[in-house]
């Protein structure tokens, strides 16, 4: 069914139609409304699922891993400084493969406090073992819980995925959405069932120690699954399509790429902007295109192998930065290119740091600055719009 | 994988589960090996007293009533809590392979 709902609804939406059963979470701005939408459906008996109130994020993680330790189908949601908090369970949910799937409303961290959209939340979550998929509308936000679930419960991945959702911008943005019928969901996406789990009949610990000889063995079993994930959302995305008709353009969204003089490669809401922008460039005649990252964790090594060969001039725009050097998509770019036949230029743009408005003048400006860069790279890395730093 | 595979040896990453799972407790873990010096009785000097039975923090002076303790070597990692506490110094530290 059609509905006109913000991001944080559209989450909600996306635990219910995927009949998560356990449910915990603590509320924080600007991820409060998804969870006060689920403790709702919850206590009218529209979603049946146990919502876990607990004091923390941290022990918001801790409830859904054991949950799904015991085979219950999990979900919470939260945003910057919780997800910071929830650190330590991210990477105990990962290395204890539950397949948890996570909305995490992308904020900025503090100091300066910020409630605004920024991306070093989840990217400081990057070496967890969790997927991220980052969205650039209400639709995908639904829809990638649904295929996160999927991807997740696979048993040769049994990864948790977080789903990215840019504050305010799509959190608090209505859109219309398409809810799907749990029938339709239903027969997508089958009851988690794994084989072993917490049960008083069949008892058994999880996570326990292991001796120096087999840590590693563990963490290559880890490693093989997050490798067989970046086909695995290929599949899922496939096979999304065909029973609801409708995909978000795998892990890297090509949108006029193919030889194009530059293109400008960008994760969540700011490249539904950067098409319009695109199209308007276009229909000048200045041939630009855009890169979408959808799917971050596994890193779609392949997509952006692929983009090498569509242009000559790449543009990285990094929504958060990794204070030492370079942006961190901008990063893992480069080490996907690195060593590849005729490898573009890469620059790297900083934008939009603790929500800096992104909007289309700006974006064009940044288009047009990357064709100039067909004379020569000026500054491998770049923030944009600093005051008083640079033409900005 | 079946819950016999599960007791299994594991030769390759392959053969494990996806997160180590046991259905023992952690007593099936044998950290004695990570010791340097295991603790030596002299059962001339020893009074019984249990002193180092109370102290031990691994579980691994086993003792009855009225007996004189023994030691789990395969759980003890030689801490030599046991030797400083003992009222009598009937307990001594002897490095990993040397003689008694």
């Amino acid at each position: 069914m059609k509905m006109v709902m913000t991001g944080n609804y559209a989450s909600a939406y996306g635990a219910k139609v995927c009949r998560a059963e356990v449910i915990s979470a603590y509320p924080i701005t600007p991820q409060t409304s998804i969870v006060e939408k689920i403790a709702t459906l919850v206590s009218s008996g529209e979603m049946k699922a146990q919502f876990v109130k607990v004091e923390s994020e941290h022990s918001a993680m801790a409830a859904l891993i054991s949950a799904s330790m015991a085979g219950a189908r999990t979900y919470t949601a939260t945003s910057s400084h919780g997800l910071l908090l929830m650190h330590e369970l991210l990477i105990w949910s990962a290395g204890a493969r539950t397949p948890i799937v996570m909305s995490n409303v992308c904020r900025a961290n503090g100091p300066p406090w910020s409630v605004w959209v920024d991306h070093h939340d989840s990217i400081a979550q990057r070496d967890t073992g969790w997927m991220q998929v980052f969205c650039e509308g209400n639709q995908e936000v639904l829809d990638s819980i649904i295929m996160g679930y999927k991807l997740s419960e696979r048993e040769d991945i049994r990864l948790p995925t977080m789903i990215n959702e840019d504050a305010f911008i799509l959190s608090h943005t209505v859109e219309p959405v398409d809810v799907p019928d749990m029938e339709l969901v239903d027969s997508f996406l089958p009851p988690y069932n794994p084989r072993f789990r917490l049960d008083v009949d069949e008892p058994y610990g999880f996570g326990s120690l292991v001796m120096p000889d087999m840590y590693m063995e563990f963490r290559y079993k880890l490693n093989e699954a997050m490798e067989a994930a970046r086909q695995g959302w290929r599949d899922v995305e496939k096979d999304f399509e065909k029973h609801f008709g409708r995909n978000h353009g795998g892990l890297v969204e090509f949108y006029q790429c193919e030889g194009a003089d530059a293109v400008l490669i960008m994760a969540g809401s700011i490249a539904s902007t950067a098409k319009d922008v695109v199209d308007k460039l276009r229909s000048q005649g200045k041939k630009v295109g855009l890169a979408r990252i959808r799917v971050f964790r596994p890193f779609p090594v392949e997509e952006i192998r692929k983009l090498a060969g569509m242009t000559n001039i790449l543009a990285m725009c990094d929504h958060s930065y990794t204070f030492g050097h370079w942006g961190p998509m901008a990063q893992e770019v480069r080490g996907a290119l690195y060593g590849t036949k005729d490898m573009p230029m890469l620059k790297n743009y900083i934008v939009g740091l603790g929500g800096k408005d992104m909007t289309p003048e700006v974006i064009e400006k940044l288009f047009l600055k990357t064709l100039e860069l067909k004379s020569g790279l000026d500054s491998e890395i770049e923030w944009i719009g600093v005051k008083g730093h640079g033409e900005w | 994988m079946t819950k016999e595979q599960l007791k299994g040896v594991y030769k390759t990453y392959q053969d494990l589960p996806l997160t180590p799972i046991t259905s023992v407790n952690s007593a099936a873990n044998q950290t004695g090996f990570w010791k340097t010096f295991k603790p030596v009785l002299d059962s001339a000097k020893c009074i019984k007293c249990g002193i180092c039975w109370k102290f031990c923090p691994d579980v691994a002076v086993l003792m009855e009533e009225d007996q004189l303790p023994t030691f789990d070597l395969k759980h003890c990692k030689g801490c030599g809590i046991c030797a400083n506490e003992c009222p009598k110094q009937a307990i001594t530290m002897v490095m990993e392979g040397d003689s008694e």
